[in-house]
């Protein structure tokens, strides 16, 4: 409870420090909270702002997911299988320092403007986040365990889903932690072009319109869509990783 | 029966190849129990390897008649921390395909047996060192072994743990018939629990000597002037050998 409280004391103290800033600084380009907290209710209320919302949303996490059921497979095996690691590893080692996000032009003329695009982005930047995560947390994991998942007589099949999965995933969802911030800025990105719906595309447009209050809308919103993707990925991290919190 | 007859191992560190055993042979009565004992690096624990089949000899055999179940418990215990104690103790019958009913009655009669009730649900890391020993050698024991290896089992407890612990596996060992193999530094441990002692040289190891301990596991052996005595004779033993740091 302690935890929640500090969170909605700092909440207050922004809002605070914004309102404060926006009546200092008295411009247009610095609406005052209330001003945007009222339009956002408003268009939410209405439904204008909810389809928005609802499309990037479903962008970011459908980018997320495909860059999860991907790279952690991948990334396991290739931590946990020697010889695997040693053929791929050059290959990541090549390919994950490379700015994925110049890829746009050419991922646009394979798949086209249209959402798949925008989700493919999303997911190849993350899926090497992922990647290189995972596999590097599956290489680590101490010689016991093994020993030991032998000396019960497991399979290999039986390691992977005893031993590897879940002594990697602490650090796959700190991955996804930094994935998250990635996504929704990658989201950002790609709806400032070619689409009329998502909060990206709000964003550019009120701005081209100078309205912003509009503005400030989109990007509260884009910023509420990044907390509650934290908050969805806190709620599954205190589910599936239950005794890192208890030592 | 368990037959070493001249087993050899060694490992290759960067092209040469460095034996860690050389001509072991002895022979371990169906059971009964043995300690392997030596100094630190003699190869102590790849013996025990051998015996448990987590390694295979370069040259000689290691036969145990009857193909009998086995269960390890290793040093540092190799429990896993994302596991609660119940599901760390079934884990051995969870992977052999066990089902489920069968699973949850043996579990729950282990930790009683052990004296963990109430535990099951804790993870490794909630609870003390004692008592995450008696995790593992009840995960060892849910495969009803009729062979128990161990490789110091208790060398990270204090002594009185360590000395209730002892008792504890011995009482096991009588009550179920098992066969114990134990590897240990501590000269006390090995009296108190082996029935015949090993004793190993320093790298390569070597059998130095084999010590028949038949009073071993009788009621009160502890405080008796032959378990004394028997101490007395495996440290001038050892002593003869590079024994530093333990004595």
């Amino acid at each position: 409870m302690g935890r929640k409280r500090d969170i909605l004391l700092a909440a207050l103290i922004l809002l605070g420090i914004w309102e404060v800033s926006a009546l200092l600084l008295n411009s247009m380009a610095l609406p005052e909270p209330w001003m945007v907290l009222l339009d956002s209710a408003g268009k939410i209320a209405n439904g204008s702002l909810l389809d928005d919302l609802a499309i990037s949303c479903l962008r970011a996490l459908l980018g997320i997911a495909l860059a999860l059921i991907t790279a952690v497979p991948l990334g396991l095996m290739i931590g946990a299988e020697e010889g695997l690691r040693r053929r791929l590893s050059p290959f990541i080692y090549l390919l994950y320092p490379v700015p994925h996000v110049v890829l746009l032009p050419l991922i646009i003329i394979l798949f086209g403007i249209g959402n798949f695009s925008k989700i493919f982005l999303i997911a190849l930047i993350v899926f090497f986040q992922i990647l290189v995560t995972t596999r590097d947390a599956a290489k680590n994991i101490h010689r016991n365990y093994f020993l030991a998942m032998q000396t019960l007589g497991a399979s290999r099949l039986q390691i992977y889903r005893h031993v590897i999965l879940p002594a990697t995933l602490p650090k796959i969802l700190t991955a996804m932690r930094i994935s998250i911030g990635t996504a929704v800025a990658i989201l950002f990105f790609v709806e400032s072009f070619a689409t009329t719906k998502g909060l990206g595309y709000i964003i550019m447009d009120s701005w081209g319109r100078a309205d912003y209050v509009a503005l400030y809308t989109g990007i509260s919103c884009m910023a509420a869509l990044g907390f509650g993707l934290y908050l969805l990925l806190d709620r599954v991290e205190r589910k599936v990783c239950a005794w890192t919190q208890s030592d | 029966m368990i037959t070493a007859q001249s087993a050899n191992l060694s490992f290759s560190h960067g092209g040469a190849d460095h034996p860690v055993l050389r001509e072991i042979s002895f022979q371990i009565e169906a059971e009964s129990s043995c300690a392997i004992i030596g100094p630190s690096g003699c190869g102590k624990t790849s013996l025990l390897f051998l015996l448990a089949g987590l390694l295979q000899p370069d040259s000689g055999t290691i036969t145990i008649a009857g193909q009998p179940r086995s269960g390890t418990i290793l040093q540092n215990f190799g429990l896993f921390p994302w596991k609660t104690v119940y599901q760390n103790i079934g884990l051995g019958l969870v992977l052999k395909g066990v089902e489920k009913k069968r699973i949850q009655q043996k579990v729950e009669q282990l930790l009683i047996e052990m004296g963990l009730t109430g535990f099951g649900a804790h993870y490794p890391g909630q609870l003390s060192g004692g008592m995450q020993q008696r995790v593992a050698i009840a995960r060892a024991l849910a495969v009803e072994p009729q062979i128990l290896f161990m490789d110091e089992p208790l060398s990270s407890l204090d002594a009185l743990t360590r000395e209730r612990l002892q008792n504890l596996i011995q009482e096991i060992r009588l009550k179920k018939n098992i066969t114990m193999v134990l590897v240990t530094h501590a000269i006390e441990e090995a009296v108190f629990l082996g029935r015949r002692i090993i004793v190993l040289s320093g790298r390569p190891g070597r059998v130095l000597r084999i010590v028949d301990n038949p009073q071993a596991g009788s009621a009160d052996y502890r405080q008796s002037d032959i378990f004394f005595h028997r101490c007395v004779e495996l440290r001038e033993i050892l002593k003869g050998e590079d024994y530093g740091q333990e004595t």
